[in-house]
């Protein structure tokens, strides 16, 4: 069986020098030690990101409603993520007398190890990262599903209806957009023909939002609904539920819930980045753009830009009704992503191995689907809208009234 | 060979390993900062009540829910399970070629037949 790890040089490197620092007989201590430093180099990637990306959504969103944002604490306000964990630590952690201790206690546990446990197949250059799992995709839309579990523990092991309410809901709703998430990737796989990450980056000779403008669509709306933003963010209604699933926690343990919530952006965004552009390589052809930056800082300048793609779609759409929701899910994106599959399975029968022109063929008739899906669409969308309007006319009042 | 194969797991399960200690240290700060008395606790009985309305709570704490929801579960049960089915295929269809995807036509419109009876029988629809 060929493996990927002797690919993976950062840790044959890193494995050396522990092999030189470590006696002979200890010599197995070299493989957790090497393994232990790039994960805490990992770890602290996602959590230092997600502690920039709190700061940058608000002094985004800040600008967006044309105010300042968070400016006080330090330079521009860079520390206030500092300034809001040391407040988080200081409040009282209360717990309702009604709550479920084993429960009320995993769920905030458990949703951020599902959010770090994903980083691991992400790779950030050529020959440096964790693992190269052969099932890598699967592993990136299966893992992430805990945190589904972990809210409906909160929910329930909270003792309060609302919060119950919330996290059924939540459930209902994660579970409808994670199916048209994992077909939407199969557009991807088929290209690429293979679920190893470090190959998909490598299979991309064309980054795969030009080739699967349907796939990146579908993933992106599915995956903003996995991490209950804004338009989605029906379970956390508060003029509804409260809080939804998280109302009862306080202190620390909401804290953790809000540090899933925005390092699941930062791990999806790890996540496009690296299925749809071109990962740690430059999203643009040219080659020799690819020195003008090391890899890392590649992925982690597109992990920004979608940061920021997330935040103005929060910026910019109001909260979805959960009927709405559903059918959206089940009606639009589940064929949406199925016909992209379809389409991308035939182009690539019909070329096995494509050549650089007919790669680009692909790209046109993708983006003709596309346009083509949006058309009829809007053209259903705008036949349904007849109806409300006639009969608002109907109950119009007469302007003999006045 | 295989023995590598295995130890990217096994720094999977590393990484499993410091995402579990990754917020339980940080519930052990906030506990350590109540020792230290710079987090205050002071449970009474109002704070320890659910947070509703302000009034004490009638009825039990769990409330039935619509039906509506079991639907979405098969529903999702359906669907999701294809996945299994098409992601090897997706991955060695190069090689399979016009077959292979013909069958999977035919495997997806048996499933169609079945999501267009839900659509119809209007389990998409959220009432």
């Amino acid at each position: 069986m060929e493996s990927s790890f002797d690919k993976n040089a950062l840790f044959a490197n890193l494995n050396d020098i522990f092999l030189d620092l470590l006696p002979e007989s200890l010599s197995w201590m070299a493989y957790l030690g090497t393994g232990l430093t790039i994960i805490l180099i990992m770890v602290n990637a996602v959590l230092m990101l997600t502690a920039f990306g709190t700061y940058m959504e608000r002094r985004v969103l800040g600008r967006f409603q044309t105010r300042l944002g968070p400016n006080r604490v330090g330079p521009f306000g860079l520390l206030q993520p500092l300034a809001d964990l040391l407040k988080l630590i200081t409040k009282e952690d209360l717990r309702p007398e009604s709550a479920d201790k084993i429960t009320f206690f995993l769920a905030p546990v458990l949703m951020v190890t599902s959010m770090l446990v994903v980083v691991a197949v992400v790779p950030f250059g050529k020959d440096s990262f964790l693992a190269d799992l052969n099932i890598g995709v699967l592993y990136l839309v299966g893992i992430p599903t805990i945190a589904t579990v972990s809210m409906f523990l909160g929910g329930w092991g909270s003792g309060n209806r609302f919060a119950l309410l919330g996290a059924a809901r939540a459930v209902a709703m994660l579970i409808s957009y994670e199916v048209p998430m994992i077909v939407s990737l199969a557009g991807i796989l088929i290209l690429a023909g293979s679920m190893s990450l470090v190959d998909v980056v490598q299979a991309q000779q064309i980054p795969f939002i030009l080739l699967q403008p349907i796939a990146f669509f579908v993933f992106l709306v599915s995956a903003s609904a996995e991490m209950n933003r804004s338009p989605f963010d029906l379970m956390e209604a508060e003029s509804e539920l409260t809080a939804g699933f998280h109302t009862e926690f306080s202190g620390m343990r909401f804290g953790l819930l809000q540090l899933a919530e925005f390092g699941e952006v930062v791990v999806t965004s790890a996540i496009l980045a690296t299925l749809f552009l071109r990962g740690w390589e430059n999203p643009f052809i040219p080659a020799d753009w690819q020195q003008v930056l090391p890899p890392q800082l590649w992925l982690i300048g597109k992990m920004l830009f979608f940061m920021l793609i997330f935040t103005w779609i929060r910026a910019t759409l109001p909260r979805m009704r959960i009927d709405q929701v559903m059918a959206f899910a089940w009606k639009v994106l589940f064929p949406l992503a199925l016909i992209n599959m379809f389409v991308t399975a035939a182009l690539v029968v019909a070329w096995p191995d494509p050549t650089y022109t007919q790669l680009w063929i692909m790209v046109g008739v993708n983006w003709a689907v596309a346009i083509g899906c949006l058309t009829g669409y809007t053209l259903s969308r705008g036949r349904h809208r007849q109806k409300p309007t006639e009969s608002v006319r109907l109950v119009q009042i007469p302007a003999e009234v006045n | 060979m295989l023995d590598d194969y295995y130890r990217q797991y096994g720094l999977v399960l590393l990484l499993i390993g410091a995402a579990v200690i990754v917020p339980l240290s940080m519930m052990m700060m906030s506990r350590m900062a109540q020792m230290l008395h710079i987090r205050p606790h002071k449970p009474s009985p109002v704070k320890s009540d659910i947070y509703e309305c302000g009034m004490e709570t009638i009825g039990g704490r769990w409330v039935q829910f619509n039906f509506r929801y079991y639907l979405f579960a098969l529903l999702f049960l359906v669907f999701d399970v294809t996945a299994i089915f098409i992601y090897p295929w997706a991955i060695t269809l190069r090689e399979l070629g016009g077959d292979a995807l013909l069958t999977m036509l035919g495997f997806i419109a048996i499933l169609g037949v079945g999501w267009a009876y839900a659509w119809r029988k209007g389990a998409f629809e959220w009432r």
